[in-house]
């Protein structure tokens, strides 16, 4: 199986991404710059985390209307694995390729610490590796994950299961509505999320929590 | 030359802990009655040609594209 890296000016935690998809896969991603209008055929393109654009205007608006990311919608409408991690799931939304907003923290903090997720919905190509209802220790590192969808399509997300992950055991840091840390598209191949699995999946990380998220996306053997 | 002023404000209903926090420095400062504080966004746009109507077509057009994030904000164009 073949990744992608997505990189963007300020994105800061694309080397993290690449060694995670590196040592999971055994196969170093392609990378893909901000002005490519091609990406070549891969079944996972991840978009990390970091600070695209110094966050001008609204986190990952401007990165959102790259050619890239015009690319990366494209391969998506083909049923191509997306994952945005942070910065990049805020490029997901701004992008319109999943539903909702991320605002400014509820505390007005930056925060950066480890919090608990739970696995709200397993039958995913990215969380067939863990159980229902599974809780694991992810980190996150940021100050607009702030969940928000208005009433309607709230109400559409958590109905058909688009809710991937969300802050368990009082750990939610950011204010996120019913707790939401991830999501999915409707098609299901394409995931969102706050939380930096890339930064737990090996010993030296403390844990290994995250790995799991790229073996099922990327169909390798734990 | 046009000269247009759109201001992005965020939509009732929609939580906005940087106006809260504004609202809560002012009462501190000893403004009393200040009630709800809500922030936002102005532009100042320059737009080449005198087309007041191709003006305010293309200034909402680029809100609805960059400028507003219509998830969870409203817009509103004035040309001078």
């Amino acid at each position: 199986m073949k990744s992608a890296v997505v990189l963007l000016p300020g994105l800061n935690r694309d080397r993290d991404m690449i060694a995670a998809l590196t040592k999971i896969s055994g196969k170093a991603p392609v990378t893909v710059w901000q002005t490519d209008t091609e990406i070549p055929d891969v079944d996972l393109i991840a978009i990390p985390g970091g600070f695209s654009f110094g966050d001008y205007l609204r986190c990952g608006a401007i990165a959102a209307r790259s050619p890239v990311i015009r690319a990366v919608a494209e391969k998506a409408a083909k049923g191509v694995m997306v994952v945005g991690v942070c910065n990049g799931f805020q490029i997901l939304l701004e992008a319109g390729l999943l539903p909702g907003a991320l605002m400014r923290n509820a505390s007005l903090k930056f925060v950066c610490r480890e919090v608990k997720l739970q696995i709200a919905n397993a039958n995913t190509m990215f969380t067939r590796r863990y159980q229902p209802g599974q809780i694991i220790r992810s980190p996150v590192a940021h100050h607009d994950g702030n969940y928000f969808a208005d009433a309607e399509t709230l109400a559409r997300i958590e109905g058909e299961g688009q809710v991937v992950f969300r802050y368990a055991e009082g750990t939610n840091p950011n204010g996120s509505i019913n707790d939401i840390a991830g999501i999915i598209s409707s098609k299901g191949n394409v995931l969102g999320l706050m939380p930096h699995p890339e930064n737990l999946i090996e010993d030296a990380h403390g844990g290994r929590d995250g790995r799991a998220l790229f073996e099922g996306a990327l169909g390798i053997a734990a | 030359m046009i000269k247009a002023r759109i201001t992005v404000t965020l939509k009732n209903g929609v939580l906005d802990p940087q106006g809260k926090a504004i609202e809560h420095a002012l009462s501190g400062l000893g403004f009393d009655g200040v009630g709800q504080v809500r922030q936002g966004k102005v532009f100042d746009v320059e737009l080449a040609g005198s087309d007041k109507a191709k003006a305010e077509a293309d200034l909402k057009a680029m809100c609805e594209k960059l400028l507003a994030n219509t998830v969870i904000e409203n817009y509103s164009v004035q040309i001078a």
